[in-house]
């Protein structure tokens, strides 16, 4: 009874739908930005190399090298200031977390690609 | 009148705001609660109202549990009304599991009526009443917030011990209410001036900013915070 409510609670502060990813793929993350009065999107460009939580603290993280520099940014999936995900590229990978890639530069960072079939992609 | 209500701790989650903040909650299911009673100043020398929340098996109430709720038939009711006395109303429900009574005004209340937790819609800030985990025989540091004692430096088997408690040939004693090992928690404890983030009419719940005491099922009063001039929490 009590696990039914807090999951009502959870679902209303969870975005309706949130479009599929998977690790390994490459994803753009247009996050909400507030300038003063002004609300703009940037974009992050990277890699996703985890998944962690569930219900309304799910979270992924995202991996891309900046100048040489590597950079992750760990992102609430249901959080308003995620406007939209999206999938660029997707990559042949046999684990849930990609940690190795932060022991690796320059070529052992590329990731097998992988092709998605458009039509069997599903929102979750 | 003054809201109060009583209600039962589910547990803790996480909301967004509007603009993107994360924002920790506690979500209380809130009523429906039962007024039993009314008191005032001149049959008990002050006003309240005595809330009743959650149903009792009538196996487990005892006699006067159930006379709380409902007009029983006694040798003492028969007595009064036959002198023409008024018998008190009754609430007329199942006997209550969780009795509790709300100091303040009783206007616009009667016995029986049932509220819900729409009573909060309106008010921004809540005090919350319950009952904190009890941790059983605790040391100084838990119980106390004492420091403990050093890591290092020639310390002895005695990192987490209170240290001394007291002077020397004068007074010769410990001196009374000196903060010791023993007993912590399973007492009333009362978290003031929490946010009220939301409100569920539909589930009878509710959602307030931050912790409140005690294990998730735990029994807890709701009243609209006593604080004054302070600013509500964002």
């Amino acid at each position: 009874m009590s696990q039914e409510l807090m999951n009502a609670v959870e679902k209303a502060s969870m975005k309706a739908e949130i479009p599929f990813f998977e690790i390994g793929d490459t994803v753009d993350v247009h996050t909400r930005i507030l300038e003063g009065e002004k609300e703009r999107i940037q974009i992050f460009t990277g890699v996703v190399i985890a998944r962690s939580g569930s219900g309304t603290r799910e979270m992924f993280t995202v991996r891309r090298i900046v100048q040489g520099e590597g950079v992750e940014r760990k992102f609430p999936i249901h959080s308003p200031r995620v406007a939209k995900i999206e999938v660029v590229r997707s990559a042949v990978v046999r684990r849930a977390k990609l940690y190795y890639l932060r022991d690796r530069v320059g070529k052992g960072t590329r990731l097998k690609e992988r092709r998605v079939d458009q039509s069997k992609k599903t929102t979750e | 009148m003054s809201a109060g209500l009583l209600g039962r701790k589910v547990g803790m989650t996480q909301v967004y705001s509007p603009s993107g903040e994360v924002i920790p909650v506690t979500v209380i299911q809130a009523g429906p609660c039962h007024v039993l009673q009314l008191k005032t100043v001149e049959r008990d020398g002050y006003e309240a109202v005595q809330l009743g929340y959650l149903d009792k098996p009538r196996r487990l109430a005892s006699r006067c549990d159930r006379g709380q709720v409902a007009t029983l038939d006694s040798k003492r009711q028969k007595r009064l009304s036959s002198a023409g006395a008024p018998l008190p109303p009754k609430a007329d429900c199942e006997p209550k599991r969780f009795v509790r009574e709300f100091r303040g005004s009783t206007e616009g209340l009667e016995v029986g009526q049932e509220l819900g937790v729409d009573l909060f819609a309106e008010i921004k800030a809540v005090d919350v009443i319950g009952t904190s985990k009890g941790r059983g025989t605790a040391g100084a540091m838990k119980r106390h917030n004492f420091k403990g004692q050093r890591a290092s430096h020639g310390v002895k088997k005695c990192h987490r011990h209170l240290g001394g408690t007291g002077c020397s040939a004068y007074p010769s004693r410990v001196l009374k209410g000196k903060k010791m090992p023993g007993r912590y928690g399973a007492a009333r404890s009362t978290v003031r001036n929490l946010k009220v983030v939301g409100v569920d009419t539909d589930n009878q719940v509710m959602l307030v900013r931050g912790a409140i005491p005690g294990p998730n099922g735990g029994l807890v009063m709701i009243r609209q915070t006593n604080k004054v001039g302070t600013h509500v929490p964002g």
